[in-house]
């Protein structure tokens, strides 16, 4: 069986959770080899916060950074751009007003498009292109004007 | 198995109770919860948890695209949606089967068809059952010829409906002239379906439905019957199997029935096949079809000693029945409580909350289905079914003791609960003696007597509260 990108962010959240240092899967015609601090050592992108990143920061926790989030409104297919190849929406530093649409999900081929909500400035795209996302799951991070 | 992960679109005790079969069957299982059941038993038992929307239903687990979506995105193969919710949803079926998923349930027009309670009819005589005399109404002068000739009490039903929802009662002519329009009014509302149907009133009946299970390769049996006449406003309390008291000749009709009927609109996977049986004469009329794994389907493991929630996932799979009609056989007996969190002294108002203590006793024989714990919430969203204690013994009267006891010594604190209905029921001698029908509980309720005949009586705080029991 294949993985999904889905199955793989979910293996990187399970290594999270665990005291393995390095882990290496191999199925047919698939590898996956994971090194924990790897990030660390190459370079973390840096954050607005300037706080150390948490390397569970997958799902930033909302409260310990100073910004709010843009949350998934409903579960599906998370698009940065209107079509494959297009310029994103928005990236990090696209100052967004309430009604600037942020991104698109995807839920069974409708496409709904995904107001930002509150003005400010993104700091943060938290979710990967494509990807699954769940209802109420953090999409962005902005620094509120 | 071909199947590898399981998506489960459902909530509360019945999605606890896929995820142990998947369990038993060596599969992945991902459960779709809304924001409100993040946290809850099933969530934390499965292999993965996905959010799928909000607490209100109609945002969350009433969305077949999001369920669909969510079964793509985390890798599924297959759809298990319990009962309730999308359990008889024509579209999800549908819509899993286009994007590759197996629906743990049949296909779509077959779902549509018993769905339509009037074609099912149509069916049901077809295959050669007998059904409740009636038909399909377009007038009120069309209905008002009909009780011309069958005579009142008749019951005026939507095609749309089912499950008890869109019956109303007609006792006299009057009565006759002014429910019709509202009926059909209530009809195009409720089901998006103005379609209504007379029927005969069969005063005095039990409920009695056939578990029947069909697979993709023409294989159709059944798993005897259950008995589920404790009904408040047709809804199931207590049900057993085998039913009592019944005959042989009627038992064994009633399933040949049941799997005719099954094959009859070439059902997949397993199905509930109801009837109404006249108390008196033993007479039975088809009611409808249910397209899913039922609430009560434990009664006929305990009897069968058959996982049918794994048989619905190999039937999936594609798998034929794992057994034939001959290694069908029954032992002993078993009964079933709903235990729910309901407040008896507000009329049985739903009573949601959080439970801060919830325990249930160790007893042979006993098994209890159940998403609580201590901590656990009962959420105002959904329906308020705590935990289903199922008695499996040797006879109905120590299949009655273990769930009594059960009853007696579960610790429940912080909701309301229907317990100490559930023992007053068990204790009553109608029921101990099988002269329940499905009118019996409301009736006892009122104080009244169901049968019109003098019955011993229980033990009564007042005229107007005939089952009530002593508050816990």
């Amino acid at each position: 069986m294949a993985l999904s990108d889905d199955d793989v962010r979910e293996v990187l959240r399970l290594i999270d959770e665990s005291d393995l240092d390095e882990l290496l899967i191999e199925t047919d015609g698939f590898s996956l080899h994971v090194l924990r601090g790897a990030a660390e050592a190459t370079g973390h992108r840096p954050q607005a916060t300037g706080q150390t990143p948490d390397t569970r920061d997958s799902i930033p926790d909302t409260q310990s950074s100073n910004g709010a989030t843009i949350d998934a409104p409903m579960l599906g297919t998370f698009y940065r751009a209107e079509a494959p190849g297009a310029s994103p929406f928005v990236d990090v530093g696209t100052r967004v007003s309430p009604d600037t649409t942020v991104c698109l999900i995807e839920v069974m081929k409708m496409m709904n498009s995904i107001p930002a909500g509150i003005e400010g400035t993104i700091v943060e795209v938290c979710a990967d292109n494509a990807a699954l996302v769940e209802f109420g799951q953090p999409l962005f991070r902005i620094e509120p004007a | 198995m071909a199947l590898a992960r399981v998506f489960i679109a459902n909530r509360g005790e019945i999605a606890v109770r896929v995820v142990r079969a998947c369990r038993a069957l060596g599969l992945e299982c991902v459960v779709g919860a809304s924001q409100i059941d993040m946290d809850g038993m099933a969530a934390e038992l499965a292999d993965r948890v996905i959010c799928i929307g909000p607490a209100a239903a109609t945002d969350s687990y009433l969305r077949p695209e999001l369920v669909v979506q969510a079964a793509l995105g985390t890798g599924c193969d297959a759809i298990h949606p319990g009962y309730g919710f999308l359990a008889e949803n024509p579209r999800l079926s549908g819509l899993a089967a286009e994007n590759g998923i197996r629906f743990v349930g049949p296909p779509p027009e077959v779902i549509e068809l018993a769905g339509d309670k009037l074609r099912a009819r149509e069916a049901a005589l077809e295959a050669g059952l007998p059904v409740v005399p009636g038909g399909e109404v377009a007038t009120r002068e069309e209905a008002e010829a009909f009780a011309a000739e069958s005579g009142y009490p008749l019951l005026l039903k939507a095609a749309g409906g089912g499950g008890g929802r869109g019956i109303k009662l007609a006792h006299a002519p009057e009565d006759l002239a002014s429910l019709f329009h509202v009926a059909v009014a209530e009809a195009r509302a409720a089901f998006g379906d103005e379609r209504v149907y007379v029927e005969r009133y069969v005063a005095d009946a039990r409920h009695v439905e056939v578990q029947v299970a069909a697979d993709d390769h023409g294989n159709v049996v059944h798993l005897g019957e259950r008995d589920c006449s404790v009904q408040r406003r047709y809804q199931k309390l207590i049900e057993e199997a085998p039913a009592p008291f019944l005959s042989a000749d009627t038992r064994d009709a009633l399933t040949a029935a049941g799997v005719a009927f099954a094959r009859a609109i070439g059902y997949r996977n397993l199905g509930t096949v109801e009837f109404i049986v006249d108390a008196a004469g033993g007479e039975f009329f088809f009611l409808e079809m249910n397209c899913r794994i039922q609430v009560e389907h434990p009664v006929t493991e305990a009897v069968t000693g058959r996982d049918l929630v794994a048989e619905q996932l190999r039937i999936a799979d594609g798998e034929p029945l794992s057994f034939a009609q001959d290694d069908v056989t029954f032992d002993g007996h078993a009964i079933e409580c709903r235990l729910v969190a309901e407040d008896a002294s507000r009329g049985f108002a739903p009573s949601p909350g959080r439970l801060t203590r919830f325990a249930v006793p160790e007893i042979d024989g006993l098994r209890v289905d159940t998403h609580c714990r201590d901590g656990a919430l009962i959420p105002p969203h959904y329906d308020s079914l705590m935990a289903k204690l199922i008695g499996h013994a040797r006879d109905r009267d120590e299949a009655i003791e273990i769930v009594h006891e059960a009853l007696e010594r579960l610790e429940a604190e912080g909701v309301e609960t229907n317990r100490g209905l559930l023992a007053a029921v068990l204790d009553h001698p109608d029921f101990v003696h099988g002269r329940v029908t499905t009118r019996w509980l409301e009736e006892a309720e009122d104080g009244r007597s169901p049968s019109g005949q003098a019955r011993p009586e229980v033990e009564r705080p007042n005229q107007s509260a005939g089952l009530e029991a002593p508050r816990r």
